[in-house]
């Protein structure tokens, strides 16, 4: 058992210290008897080793390439620290998935940044846009570069690992006074993605905005995304992954877990917790400890709400 | 404590009146909303036919200005401004597309 795995077997305060001492990076999941579960922190041998059996894939999110406001004025600086602690992972991770916000302001040079610095990861990475990503006036940028091989405004699915991952968009066609959006089109594809699909692959659905409601006062949530979660109600292992709000909560629900991640570019407050979502300054000596650093505990099947508070200091 | 004759105090007075009415004229033509901390401020406004609307983003974080079929802004990045002069009456109720529960209105008599 990893020591990253702060379930009952209980890790040490050290350990935990060490977990968010560094910067950037992302989720490390393994899938083990068809059930995906967070490994924490990447760059941990023993998670590698915990790993192992099963597939593992990793989360980043949130790059936001192009800010360079007081949070962070270095957002590539962060996010090539989170590629160079992948690439020191004693194993690799199959691929990576990309929950949005590659990019600050969609510009060709940021999508050009991103691309040679999370390429050096030699993974391959599955992407889905975040609202930062389609800022450009034809959402050319995005649709060129990843949106090859997918539906509407970049949807898909893929099986891997015996597992039925689907790439979610919720930032397009935003109604006035609404929350994330999946829309009729794309909620009639994803019923159709899974019918016939047997009810024992585990389902992973990954999107930009969270599926469910996280705090609709910052909009952080989808309107239509409990009837995504109506199609993936009779399987037996649903994970639900999600970036946006540059900090790690979950809730396990049934059959469902929601899981979300944190940035590699700069913090945001827990809900209520300041004026806006926007962007927080932090001490920089605190900074990387706020960034892609995860120490989740992930139990399927358990029926309680679990959201962790993200910890500011050890 | 220096007593103000009653001269100096017309003019006083004369100045603080006229100050407001040169201001209000102004602010006929020219009116100001920003953007801070995900609100637009006001959130309405109550403008005459003829009127520009300059939208002022404050945050670190991009925001748009759209009004379905009306105006709708590029995305605005910290200090970029929008504009738009609203040349018929009516309620414009708009919104940013990126963060859609920010809202607005401009009723224009």
């Amino acid at each position: 058992m990893s020591g990253h795995d702060h379930g009952d077997d209980g890790v040490s305060r050290r350990k935990v210290l060490e977990c968010m001492t560094w910067a950037g990076t992302g989720v490390l999941w393994t899938i083990t008897g068809g059930v995906p579960r967070s490994l924490g922190i990447i760059d941990s041998a023993e998670a590698a080793t915990a790993a192992a059996p099963g597939m593992t894939f990793l989360q980043i999110s949130d790059s936001h390439v192009g800010f360079d406001k007081p949070a962070n004025p270095n957002a590539l600086g962060t996010l090539e620290e989170a590629v160079n602690k992948i690439n020191a992972m004693p194993a690799k991770p199959s691929f990576m998935i990309h929950t949005g916000d590659i990019t600050h302001l969609s510009k060709a040079s940021e999508f050009d940044n991103a691309d040679r610095i999370i390429s050096q990861s030699k993974l391959d990475v599955h992407y889905v846009p975040g609202e930062h990503d389609f800022l450009d006036e034809e959402v050319k940028f995005y649709r060129d570069r990843y949106g090859r091989g997918t539906k509407g405004a970049g949807w898909y699915s893929f099986d891997a690992g015996g597992v039925h991952f689907v790439g979610l968009v919720n930032v397009v066609d935003l109604k006035a006074g609404g929350l994330g959006n999946l829309g009729t089109e794309q909620l009639a594809w994803l019923e159709d993605d899974l019918r016939g699909k047997s009810k024992s692959t585990p389902i992973v659905l990954f999107a930009h905005i969270p599926l469910w409601t996280v705090y609709p006062e910052w909009g952080w949530g989808t309107d239509d995304g409990g009837r995504a979660l109506e199609f993936v109600k009779g399987f037996g292992s649903v994970t639900v992954l999600n970036g946006h709000i540059h900090q790690v909560m979950q809730k396990v629900e049934g059959n469902v877990t929601f899981h979300t991640a944190r940035s590699t570019a700069f913090p945001q407050p827990a809900p209520g917790a300041a004026p806006s979502p926007g962007p927080m300054k932090v001490e920089d000596a605190k900074l990387r400890s706020m960034l892609g650093v995860a120490s989740i505990n992930f139990k399927q099947n358990e029926q309680r709400l679990a959201i962790i508070d993200t910890p500011l200091q050890g | 404590m220096k007593t103000l004759n009653r001269r100096d105090f017309s003019v006083a007075v004369a100045a603080a009146i006229l100050l407001p009415v040169t201001t209000a004229r102004a602010d006929d033509t020219n009116m100001e909303v920003h953007i801070d901390n995900f609100v637009f401020q006001p959130a309405e406004l109550k403008i005459k036919v003829g009127t520009t609307v300059t939208w002022t983003n404050r945050d670190d974080i991009p925001h748009t200005v759209v009004s379905a079929g009306k105006f709708r802004s590029k995305a605005l990045d910290t200090d970029d401004k929008f504009s738009f002069t609203f040349t018929e009456a009516g309620d414009y109720k708009y919104f940013c597309s990126l963060h859609p529960h920010m809202t607005g209105m401009i009723k224009v008599e």
